[in-house]
């Protein structure tokens, strides 16, 4: 899953409140190792022009065409859907998971696009409630 | 019920808005007083997306909110009134007689300085918030309702990050 770089080529940000996503992507790391196929955003702080600005830089610099994100209403999902309306060819994923962030790592599709939003699915999937009864 | 917090907040609608106080104060509608937003509709539909769907939200430009909101005082359901900077709050703190208001989010920007984690002000709206309250409005700082409210003048003297 590498370029002619050796950088991995299938590439996302992920981004959310606090340290969601430094927490999913070292979860990631040490699950898979793939740790450095994801780019953890924090946004403590930031104003919203601030977090697009982020992102923006971030999506260039990674070549990443995906943005998992934690919550549909979060700003960093609000600032994700402006920076990526100018972004052809992009995917927002919001209310990621870690079954979900695996599947995208792991993934054998090489296109970033198809493989997050197969991984939207696993991670909807992967949500199972167990017990609950008297 | 009536609206239930007014908060000035640089992100407009987001997790803490819709989720951290919208849910335990069971909120049902969110008035949102924006200019820019007011004038896009591809803006508004980003927020709208944006809430559950039992949750609305209205969109008003700053110069018509004013003569809403009585309106909106009287709804049996409970809202929020939001705005994105403190000088459109001040403006409805004047011309609608809000009472109590919330600086929930005012983040970094060039010429600002860092006062609580989530707060960050120009001597300039120092001096506005300082007005609002000179209206007769109780003005405090609160992120999320399990946080302190932390009164004007001692948000005005803290110093974070220094």
């Amino acid at each position: 899953m590498s370029s002619e770089s050796g950088a991995p080529s299938r590439i996302a940000l992920v981004a959310g409140h606090a340290d969601f996503a430094a927490g999913l992507v070292s979860a990631v790391e040490a699950i898979t190792g793939h740790g450095d196929r994801l780019v953890p955003i924090q946004v403590r702080g930031l104003c919203g022009d601030d977090i697009q600005a982020l992102l923006r830089q971030k999506l260039s610099e990674s070549g990443a065409r995906v943005i998992f994100t934690d919550l549909q209403a979060g700003s960093c999902t609000m600032a994700a859907r402006r920076v990526l309306h100018d972004v052809p060819g992009s995917l927002l994923v919001a209310g990621a998971n870690l079954p979900m962030l695996l599947d995208f790592v792991l993934s054998p599709i090489a296109d970033p696009v198809a493989a997050a939003t197969t991984a939207a699915e696993r991670g909807r999937a992967a949500v199972t409630v167990h017990g609950g009864k008297p | 019920m009536t609206l239930v917090l007014n908060r000035i907040d640089d992100r407009l609608i987001h997790g803490q808005v819709v989720v951290g106080w919208g849910q335990p104060l069971d909120v049902r509608f969110i008035v949102l007083v924006d200019d820019t937003v007011a004038a896009s509709e591809w803006e508004q539909e980003l927020y709208r997306m944006g809430v559950p769907p039992e949750m609305e939200v209205r969109f008003h430009p700053t110069a018509d909110a004013a003569g809403h909101l009585d309106a909106y005082r009287t709804e049996a359901r409970a809202g929020i009134l939001l705005t994105g900077d403190i000088a459109t709050m001040h403006r409805l703190v004047v011309e609608a007689g809000v009472r109590d208001v919330n600086v929930g989010g005012i983040h970094h920007r060039a010429g600002r300085v860092q006062h609580l984690r989530y707060v960050f002000l120009t001597p300039a709206e120092q001096a506005a918030l300082r007005e609002i309250a000179a209206q007769g409005a109780v003005v405090t700082a609160q992120d999320v309702p399990a946080a302190r409210a932390v009164p004007l003048e001692e948000l005005l003297a803290s110093r974070e990050g220094a």
